[in-house]
């Protein structure tokens, strides 16, 4: 019983030894992380990281352009997003009022960084078990999806 | 008293012997093999590619392996000849029309010699071929997917040995029957005749199977050849362009025991055809077209990647008795088996399995013997030519049972010797051997890259080795064969690395890792997927009846299928689920294995769409799951199918993440 006792209390303090040491491990990544979070710019925070590194605007919706988009999106992406509900991934139906169409076309083409280095897309992430994937759009099939998202949207 | 003496006295021997030993390790080329210099030369590290593709035949397994060169790396197995379970070659719908043949489908084949494409004599990796033993065939491999994109089954063949060799631009193909059977003398059908009438009845071909430019492969012509055993080929390069050669032997036209009775002759034959002469015969019409049923079945890439067969009925065949100038015989001692052209095109080095000596014949010297009609006799209508004038010379000395040989960009030959388990060494213009190296044991073939080519990469040379035994963890009776690295870079061979290679590997081919690593596919685009029964959204997917056929149309993503709940299915229906990846993602496959399907799993790579039957026999509900790790939740990658009894009033339903 004795040397139960005593040896529960070594494993409990190994055990608290090796969780000083994975807890400084998790500091030491919380550290970096915010050190690349500090390195995003004002420009990424608000537009994503990825190739497209200039503001989009859409005043009016195209409708050619949002057609083209849909059939994009039901090909890539409509296997994970629907609009109106969670399903793999968000829904996207009112995507465009909070996010820019910058931001939502390089989390497209570019998922990897995105997921690894962005806050926003970090956290909406974490709370998806599935992994955004990269469908390899190109830029302009990228383009025509967020017009059909902001048709969406209104 | 005298025995403690004896033995502090002895001490230092000792000593210096272990030294000694120790030293000799260090320094030794040979058996010590795995020193640290032979370990640093075969290491690649971590995260590093290797320098060389190497294409291993599987032999009796009939497929084709895949290995990096130096590290010995097993990367890739590409299923060719035969159907292959992990990933549904020959079981899914889309491939099955792959074996077809006429002799029915053929779910196993024999793959022997695999021959890298060339273009101006130089490896050009678009495509590897391959032939198939048993029933003949050929196969072509794209090197865009690694994958088998068409096989041409060759007809009036028995066996097809004496392939898959290319034409220095890859204009033909060459095969040529292993076995003669009996032909009738018009059609060449095979016939009902007495075994022991094979001097009479027997016959052989040699085919030429033109390549075109996307690859597709035809028979343009077939010669007609004496009822021997043809056995290897190569063609010639620079002088030699427009020849092919071919051992042959059973010059005894012998039918049974013929490891006696095909072995009394002193020499055989190289069957030496001037291709480019018969090529014009065959495009001015010459020969004749017989009856000749062979299937060409092909991956159609214009319609979703679906294997079609297409049934040919006719080929033409040139009569080497009735056309000047078509075949020569060179005559070789003992039953040759390999017949190997320098890298300048020169020299045709033979492997007398029997022989003590490697005959080499000279090209020059042929094309002034048949210049002058330099005969010593004819065989079966087939100008014989004379031994003493085509000759370059005889390799002294050159192991027992030399087979095959390949070449360095140095001027040097390397020649397999089976019975004495070595590889000799020898200078091509000289004939001396200038060196050799025990393997282990027993090798077949060998292969440098490009060393079969005009240009060879001179730096390592990989025996093909039959026996085992010894070299690895023993795993019973059987073992997988052995491969061995030997760096020729120096003036001295030294052995590298053993490794296990799948099947029986006969013949391999090596390239530059660079020709070939810059032109893989990562995915298929699923817009250009034109698959008639793709489903490219979720939206498409659906599950449709029409009699008591069953079409489900699935899609497959990270980590779902959809639909994943289907009820309507009846015993006795023939459900087929055409599962299209909608991934778009390099190295995102997915599998699709059902409970109790009497085939095997797909496995569809990204943008691909794949299909499996299923035919039901049981009420009650099946699960469906997804075989290649995908994520996180992979796990859950699963789905339910109902299936009720035949006469139940069911109706189809289907659903995806409805609770």
């Amino acid at each position: 019983m004795k040397i139960s006792k005593i040896v529960g209390l070594m494993t409990v303090t190994i055990l608290l030894l090796i969780g000083c040491e994975g807890g400084s491990d998790t500091n030491t990544e919380a550290t970096a992380n915010k050190e690349v979070e500090q390195e995003l710019t004002e420009f990424e925070m608000t537009n994503g990281i990825g190739p497209v590194n200039e503001e989009i605007t859409i005043d009016e919706i195209d409708p050619e352009l949002a057609k083209e988009g849909m059939q994009v999106f039901d090909m890539k992406c409509g296997a994970c997003h629907k609009m109106d509900s969670r399903y793999v991934g968000p829904p996207l139906g009112g995507i465009m009022n909070t996010r820019t169409p910058a931001y939502v076309m390089n989390m497209i083409l570019n998922p990897e960084e995105m997921l690894e280095k962005h806050p926003i897309a970090k956290s909406v992430g974490s709370e998806y078990p599935t992994r955004m994937t990269n469908q390899q759009l190109t830029r302009e099939k990228a383009r025509a999806v967020v017009e059909y998202l902001a048709q969406e949207s209104q | 008293m005298s025995k403690m003496l004896k033995k502090s006295l002895l001490w230092p021997f000792a000593v210096v012997a272990a030294i000694g030993f120790l030293s000799m390790g260090c320094s030794s080329n040979g058996e010590f093999g795995s020193s640290s210099d032979a370990a640093e030369k075969v290491y690649v590290a971590p995260g590093e590619h290797d320098e060389f593709y190497g294409f291993f035949s599987g032999g009796y397994n009939g497929q084709l392996g895949v290995y990096g060169l130096p590290s010995g790396r097993h990367i890739f197995t590409i299923p060719v000849f035969s159907q292959a379970a992990v990933n549904g070659w020959g079981y899914n719908e889309e491939t099955k029309p792959m074996f077809q043949t006429s002799d029915g489908f053929v779910p196993w084949g024999d793959a022997h010699h695999p021959e890298l494409s060339q273009t101006n004599g130089e490896t050009d990796g678009r495509w590897v071929f391959i032939n198939e033993n048993n029933t003949p065939r050929i196969a072509r491999i794209g090197l865009d997917e690694f994958r088998t994109q068409e096989i041409i089954e060759i007809p009036n063949s028995a066996g097809n040995h004496a392939s898959s060799f290319v034409t220095p631009n890859t204009e033909y193909v060459t095969a040529a029957t292993r076995f003669s059977v009996p032909m009738d003398e018009d059609n060449l059908q095979n016939m009902d005749v007495s075994i022991d009438s094979y001097k009479d009845n027997f016959q052989g071909t040699i085919s030429f199977i033109k390549v075109s430019d996307e690859g597709h492969m035809n028979i343009d012509f077939q010669i007609r050849m004496p009822g021997f055993n043809y056995d290897l080929s190569h063609s010639g390069k620079g002088p030699s362009d427009g020849w092919a050669f071919f051992t042959s032997y059973n010059s005894e036209e012998a039918h049974t025991m013929l490891e006696i009775n095909a072995s009394k002759n002193d020499k055989d034959y190289i069957a030496a055809i001037n291709w480019e002469k018969a090529a014009e015969y065959a495009a001015n019409g010459e020969g004749k077209m017989i009856p000749g049923e062979h299937y060409r079945n092909y991956i159609d890439h214009e319609e979703g990647g679906v294997a079609k067969s297409e049934l040919i009925e006719e080929v033409r065949v040139l009569d080497p008795r009735e056309l000047d100038g078509l075949v020569y015989f060179l005559p070789t001692p003992k039953s040759p088996h390999g017949v190997d052209v320098d890298p300048s095109g020169r020299y045709i080095a033979a492997g007398g399995k029997l022989s003590t000596v490697i005959p080499v014949h000279s090209f020059d010297k042929m094309m002034t013997a048949i210049e002058n009609e330099d005969f010593e006799g004819e065989e079966q209508g087939i100008p014989v030519l004379n031994y003493e004038s085509i000759l370059h010379g005889e390799v002294e000395n050159p192991g027992l049972g030399p087979l095959h040989t390949e070449f360095d960009d140095k001027g040097n030959a390397y020649t397999t010797a089976f019975i004495s388990s070595e590889i000799v060494k020898w200078d091509v213009e000289t004939l001396e051997v200038v060196d050799r190296i025990d393997v282990y044991y027993s090798p077949g073939h060998l292969m440098i890259p490009g060393g079969d080519s005009q240009n060879p990469d001179g730096k390592y040379l990989v025996a093909l080795n039959k026996i085992t035994k010894d070299r690895y963890l023993p795993t019973g009776p059987e073992m997988f064969h052995s491969a061995q690295l030997i760096d020729i870079s120096g003036e001295k061979m030294q052995l590298l690395l053993d490794f296990p290679t799948e099947g029986e590997p006969h013949y391999a081919q090596g390239i530059a890792a660079e020709k070939v690593k810059e032109n893989q596919k990562r995915f298929y685009e699923i817009e250009g997927n034109n698959h008639p029964h793709a489903a490219k959204s979720e939206k498409e997917t659906r599950v449709e009846r029409d009699g008591n056929e069953v079409h489900v149309y699935m899609t497959t993503i990270r980590s779902h299928f959809a639909p994943d709940n289907i009820e309507g299915i009846k015993v006795g229906d023939e459900v087929y689920f055409h599962v299209t990846n909608l991934e778009q993602d390099w190295d995102v496959p997915h599998g699709f294995a059902m409970k109790g399907a009497n085939n095997a799993e797909l496995l569809i790579m990204p943008g691909e769409t794949m299909t499996l039957k299923w035919e039901p026999k049981k009420v009650g509900v099946f699960p469906f799951y997804c075989t290649d790790f995908c994520s996180a939740l992979h796990q859950e990658m699963q789905g339910y199918v109902r299936v009720s009894s035949e006469d139940s009033d069911v109706e189809v339903s289907y659903s995806t993440g409805q609770s």
